[in-house]
């Protein structure tokens, strides 16, 4: 009959071995010699290791967007990068600046935090407005010369004294959907409307992460100028329309992907450059960008405390044509530099959204003079509207 | 006739003393800094101005956004309990009353999952219950079904995912509250004419009702404060309180309101506890844990 013993009793019973000379003392304290020596090997080399990787180069923290984009990032600029400077850069995934500025606020420092992956005029204002910018010296970053005008105007309106970001792509949040279930003469006759087509109920989805995203497609199906809403209910009644057709509001784009490339739902406003990405895996999925449909720009924003020189570094190899070109290739979304000044291939002219003039003014953007002012009350709106409120 | 002075036994004191420490700097002082911070007013997205007003406090007594909300989280909360506690209980019984000789190696295989991501072992119910998942594909090759049934991102995709993530928690401890029995008083009960159904009612069951109360208590307060497993599993209308708070502290950046919904959300599962502890007693607990 086998007796049920606990940690305790085994204990005791280890102990009255080891006191009645059962268990040899010198086996004892050899074996446990023998785990901290383990301990005590493993825990130096890894210091020295880390007193080495210290002493190679200074480490850069990055926080980017995940999927398609990180992994064209990590290949066509950090592994090249770390390669010809030693400095290493540590990329994560978030799944919004939101979420970053938390972090900060409830850390009370940037510590960990360098370069942003950020998201539009709007963020770069609420940093700048936060005190957790930096101001870049230009000088350090030649390849900025290259970066289209259009796109730097706007950051330095922010901050005339100087950048804290450098414009690194840009794209547009229109409607994908699946060419086996919807034809594109219907999404073409439709536009923004697609999303509410009753017919698709329980295949439809939609970006839940912004709020301003679903706005400025509520305008536009209640026939409002995205950057002039003058009617918010009218927005959000579209967007309770929406929300009884929608199957599930996605958060980041590796589950909008997903959720397009399993076919959970069939039409979905989407960012262009995911939808390419799944257009060269082979996916049935269609894009089309509705009239006055939503175009924003992303910038490498540096966060304060940064080790600046190494920084600077980083963002003029990144805006190296060779480079940024890659990773225009590699995320699907044209590169911020101006394709007057530097010849892009095929593959770059045929994204989503490329503008060949280099000046932008085919894209509408989101202005921010009159989109922040609405944020904090319409942002907590969304989130009741989108709950069922 | 003269006193004799009982010694005070000082070592329950300073055996508690670390643990009383822990507890103030980790949970009493952060939850005190939480309910003040519920009284700041959130003026811009991510500024707030310190200052004692109850603003936050009556939108959430007011508001039937929040009511509902709680609502909710507490209805799906009792019904994924009383689906772990039934789904746990054979799993348990038989792991405590098997003659296998490896039983180590069952107990192994259930805190197995352990060791997979939590996130992980969520996101796998996609693949088994969506359009394309493994339960679609069987039901179509056997021709159960023409298309695809609606399975995903629904209440029942969230509590299936709850189940699976807090059953272990709930085996455990009934397992625990089991092997706890005195194997001889089932026997006992089928000599004195009780039939093998009647000796588990009767002796075995209540026996084991520590445990059970004790894995019920953890699942409950586990799912209460989920947050993450709607997002992945849930539809529009799937979510419970704890994604309220996520809105309020990471969307919307006003903390003083996150703050309040955080405190709200702290007093509801704290009152189970002192229910639980009214009705069964905290000692319960360290019965079920041996």
């Amino acid at each position: 009959m086998t007796r049920k013993m606990d940690s305790t009793k085994r204990y005791e019973k280890l102990r009255e071995a080891v006191g009645n000379g059962d268990v040899d003392r010198r086996t004892f304290f050899g074996l446990l010699g023998s785990a901290g020596i383990t301990a005590g090997l493993s825990g130096g080399i890894m210091t020295a290791m880390a007193k080495q990787a210290r002493a190679a180069g200074v480490e850069l923290h990055f926080e980017g967007w995940g999927g398609v984009v990180s992994e064209a990032l990590r290949k066509h600029a950090f592994d090249p990068y770390e390669a010809a400077t030693g400095n290493k850069v540590i990329d994560a995934t978030f799944g919004g600046e939101n979420e970053v500025l938390t972090k900060l606020k409830a850390a009370g420092s940037t510590s960990g935090h360098n370069i942003l992956h950020s998201s539009g005029v709007s963020w770069y204002k609420r940093w700048v407005d936060n005190d957790f910018h930096v101001v870049l010296n230009e000088d350090n970053i030649p390849n900025l010369k290259n970066v289209m005008t259009a796109m730097i105007e706007p950051f330095r309106a922010i901050t005339p004294d100087g950048l804290s970001a450098v414009p690194y792509d840009y794209g547009t949040t229109g409607i994908a959907y699946n060419t086996n279930h919807v034809s594109k003469e219907k999404a073409m006759e439709l536009g923004a409307d697609l999303l509410l087509d009753k017919e698709l109920k329980g295949k439809i989805g939609g970006w839940g992460g912004d709020w301003a995203n679903r706005a400025w497609y509520g305008a536009l199906q209640s026939g409002q100028d995205p950057n002039d809403i003058q009617d918010w209910d009218a927005v959000w009644d579209k967007a309770r329309e929406h929300r009884e057709l929608v199957l599930k509001y996605w958060g980041s784009g590796a589950e909008l992907m997903d959720l397009l490339a399993k076919e959970e739902i069939w039409v979905t406003e989407a960012w262009s450059g995911r939808v390419a990405a799944l257009q060269a895996q082979g996916h049935p999925i269609a894009y089309m960008d509705p009239p006055n449909g939503l175009a924003w720009m992303e910038s490498m924003f540096v966060l304060k405390g940064s080790p600046l020189a190494e920084a600077e570094e980083l963002l003029n190899f990144m805006l190296d044509p060779e480079t940024a070109i890659a990773v225009a290739v590699g995320q699907k979304y044209p590169s911020s530099l101006d394709p007057t000044k530097v010849e892009m291939p095929e593959e770059v002219q045929n994204l989503p959204a490329f503008d060949p003039t280099g000046k932008l003014e085919a894209l509408v953007f989101r202005n921010p003079e009159t989109w922040n002012p609405h944020e904090k009350k319409q942002g907590a709106m969304w989130n009741r509207v989108q709950k069922g409120g | 006739m003269a006193e004799t002075a009982t010694p005070i036994d000082k070592r329950p004191l300073v055996l508690l003393t670390p643990a009383f420490i822990a507890i103030t700097a980790l949970v009493v002082i952060p939850m005190s800094f939480i309910l003040v911070y519920s009284f700041y007013e959130n003026i811009d997205l991510a500024v707030d101005r310190v200052a004692f007003q109850f603003g936050n406090w009556e939108m959430l007594l007011s508001d039937n956004y929040y009511h509902s909300a709680i609502w909710k989280t507490l209805r799906i909360s009792v019904v994924v309990t009383v689906l772990a506690a039934v789904l746990g209980y054979l799993p348990a019984y038989f792991i405590a009353m098997t003659t296998f000789r490896h039983k180590w190696l069952l107990l192994l295989l259930l805190i197995l999952p352990f060791w997979v991501s939590f996130i992980i072992r969520t996101l796998s119910w996609i693949h088994i219950l969506g359009n394309q998942g493994a339960l679609n594909g069987l039901f179509q090759w056997l021709g159960l079904s023409d298309e695809p049934l609606r399975m995903m991102f629904n209440e029942f995709s969230v509590m299936v995912g709850l189940i699976h993530v807090f059953l272990p928690y709930m085996i455990l401890n009934i397992y625990v509250s089991l092997e706890g029995i005195d194997r001889n008083l089932e026997p006992a009960a089928r000599t004195l004419g009780a039939t093998p159904w009647q000796a588990f009612r009767e002796v075995t069951l209540p026996l084991s009702l520590p445990g059970l109360a004790a894995g019920s208590l953890l699942v409950f307060v586990l799912t209460g404060g989920s947050y993450v497993t709607p997002l992945i599993l849930g539809g529009p209308s799937d979510f419970l309180f704890g994604n309220l708070i996520y809105d309020a502290v990471v969307t919307e950046l006003n903390w003083p309101m996150g703050a309040t919904l955080s405190f709200t959300l702290l007093v509801l599962l704290g009152s189970v506890v002192i229910l639980y502890s009214r009705f069964m007693g905290l000692n319960q607990l360290s019965k079920a844990f041996g």
